[in-house]
């Protein structure tokens, strides 16, 4: 958001303009210039392409909703699932939506505290993925429950079995951290829209929509009165969200560490996830962030700065992710554990090859690409490589499950799990969902932080504390 | 009090004459007046004379009811109402407690914040005495705005829109009342 020390010192220096330092918003805009802009995607016809693009996405959703609604009725029989592989396409997808999730969380409180102000052109869109995200996996981790309409089960909640959850296990710890995570999202996400709905509120010619952004608005008016609390909440939010995002995928990888399969049962993977979803993350905010910029012409905002930025962020995750992908082998080997060893040469030679063969190629060997400045900023060279990361994100995930759980530790309990057509439609079901409130989002809702980028805008604070500072030195007689 | 008027308002769209306004206007003894703007400027704070946000220690709370909640809830589920021996292990302990400890002064502390803030804010209010006047409307968009309440022990519309002029607004001009 504003309070920006650097700037200050920037102010309060000579000259603004840095040699160094590349603009964050382009072409010089008026604060009416960035309130139009970004409020006038709300006011603007719906295209016919965007209704085409809706139609699919909600068609893919249906598709979904049909899958799932089959499992219902039918049981999870109907999945591929078998002994020994009891988790498939199922926890992949929940662990890799969820991961999906956390570049938003990252980018709107860690960079925040950072003070990293060119996330303000893209912190809205890739919160809202991130709520997008939790809901696709919240549904995949309740389809898999079996009896999903006991879904309340889940919670400690007083029954005629007088019994409770069991807090010992990290599936509970789960609902918690996933519910949580969902929740404080939602809230930090909508306090920080708060102020751009009383914007659009006031744009808007429409009375129907007029009288929405008001009732969302809550009747904000911008009194300073009200920006004084304002701006302490959203820091306290950002600073809570920061262990939370870290905690979030450290709780679902612990899903799978206090499980004693072989393969699963590593310390390395709190830290390996939450990475690994960082790196997912960024990769999925960069894939829909590159179509936005494009069709909503949001160029002057998302600049190829920004681009560079979250390639840069790519780099270093995925660097993590390959040091972990290594370090995996290294402990197998050192431990001395012939079942522990086994399962990695089986991971990478073994059935499952080909997923583990794509997820290297995808995370480890296709991002190094950015370590040129000239390949960060060619924007169809990185839309591939952003989609190559999700793929390949998508096969770790695979890649841990289904090698751990398809060679039990007798040969008599070894198995291949491949999935239906019900598990792959449900897959397809959740892109339906995510897409389709992506798009309903971009066009209904301000997609950039009008209050925050209004505050970054050259001479948008006041220069002030030095002569305040002189004053105040004068009344006191120093 | 004035009956007639809602108050006086006036525009700005420099950001250094407008805390210089604030500063003024605090010091005149002004307690029922406000500046509204687009996103938060840096230094209003002490230029309105407004003291530190009390946010801070509703969070707090949040995450101490948070944190007792989860405590109270997996020590009295486990050790307490219904003892389940699971795989020998303690009923209770505060290791494997963290992790929901964790989750839930989080969670307190987001819902108390953004309740908090609300609250602080008298949010939900779907009505401002200044909501018709065009100078008001524009203040979410590219100006920056101070209102003078008409309730104000000084107010008075001349003395109120003098001031206002003197510190630099333009556009100065009373508000009247739309209903009644």
């Amino acid at each position: 958001m504003t309070v920006d020390h650097e700037q200050q010192t920037r102010t309060n220096g000579h000259a603004y303009e840095e040699p160094v330092r590349e603009t964050l918003v382009m072409g010089h805009p008026t604060l009416r210039d960035v309130t139009s802009r970004i409020a006038s995607i709300v006011e603007s016809k719906l295209s016919m392409k965007y209704l085409l693009t809706l139609s699919v996405t909600l068609s893919m959703l249906g598709l979904g909703v049909v899958a799932l609604g089959y499992t219902i009725l039918t049981g999870i029989g109907v999945w591929g699932l078998n002994n020994p592989v009891g988790w498939g396409w199922d926890i992949t997808n929940f662990v890799f939506w969820i991961g999906i999730g956390h570049a938003g969380t990252l980018i709107s409180a860690i960079l925040y505290l950072f003070r990293q102000r060119w996330r303000t052109a893209i912190n809205r869109s890739a919160e809202a993925m991130t709520l997008f995200a939790v809901a696709c996996a919240m549904s995949m981790v309740l389809g898999h429950t079996g009896r999903q309409w006991l879904f309340y089960w889940l919670l400690p909640f007083p029954n005629q079995m007088q019994m409770w959850v069991n807090f010992r296990s990290p599936l509970m710890w789960d609902v918690f951290a996933v519910n949580t995570y969902g929740t404080v999202s939602l809230l930090f996400w909508f306090v920080g829209l708060v102020p751009d709905l009383a914007t659009l509120r006031n744009y808007v010619r429409n009375n129907v929509a007029r009288k929405i952004y008001s009732f969302f608005s809550l009747g904000w008016t911008g009194s300073h009165r009200h920006w004084h609390h304002y701006e302490i909440a959203y820091m306290i939010l950002a600073g809570i969200s920061t262990p939370l995002v870290l905690s979030v995928h450290s709780v679902v990888s612990m899903d799978f560490t206090v499980g004693i399969l072989p393969g699963w049962h590593t310390t390395i993977f709190p830290p390996y996830f939450v990475a690994g979803a960082i790196f997912s993350g960024f990769a999925m905010v960069m894939t829909l962030l590159i179509i936005a910029r494009e069709v909503l012409d949001l160029k002057q905002f998302i600049t190829l700065k920004h681009l560079d930025n979250m390639n840069r962020i790519m780099l270093a995750t995925g660097m993590m992710v390959g040091y972990a992908y290594a370090m995996e082998f290294f402990i197998a080997w050192y431990s001395a554990n012939p079942w522990e060893m086994w399962i990695f040469q089986n991971r990478a030679f073994g059935d499952y090859a080909w997923a583990y063969w794509t997820m290297i190629s995808c995370n480890v060997i296709a991002p190094q690409i950015f370590w040129f400045r000239k390949f960060r900023r060619n924007i169809p060279l990185m839309f591939v490589i952003s989609i190559f990361i999700n793929i390949g994100m998508w096969f770790e995930r695979f890649t841990i499950i289904a090698t751990s759980l398809h060679h039990d530790f007798l040969p008599s309990s070894w198995g291949y799990y491949t999935p239906t057509w019900v598990e792959v439609s449900i897959f397809i079901g959740t892109f339906g969902l995510f897409l389709s409130a992506f798009l309903l989002f971009a066009k209904f809702v301000p997609v950039i932080a009008i209050a925050e980028v209004k505050a970054i805008l050259p001479g948008s604070q006041p220069k002030h504390k030095h002569e305040h500072g002189h004053a105040h030195a004068e009344v006191t007689g120093h | 009090m004035s009956k007639t008027s809602v108050g006086a308002i006036g525009e700005f769209t420099d950001v250094n004459v407008l805390i210089k306004a604030a500063e003024t206007i605090r010091d005149a003894g002004y307690r029922r007046w406000d500046v509204l703007t687009p996103y938060p400027v840096h230094g209003l704070d002490s230029a309105m004379g407004i003291k530190r946000s009390i946010v801070s220690y509703i969070a707090f709370a949040g995450m101490l009811g948070g944190l007792t909640t989860a405590l109270g809830l997996q020590w009295w589920t486990g050790a307490w109402d219904y003892k389940l021996n699971i795989g020998g292990k303690g009923f209770f302990n505060w290791q494997f407690s963290m992790p929901i400890d964790f989750e839930l002064s989080v969670l307190g502390t987001a819902i108390f914040t953004t309740l908090g803030l609300f609250a602080l804010c008298r949010l939900p209010t779907w009505y401002h005495r200044f909501q018709d006047d065009e100078s008001f409307k524009k203040s979410t968009d590219d100006t920056f705005v101070i209102t003078i309440d008409a309730n104000d022990d000084r107010y008075s519309q001349d003395t109120a829109q003098d001031l206002l002029r003197r510190v630099g607004a333009t556009n100065v001009h009373i508000v009247q009342p739309t209903i009644e």
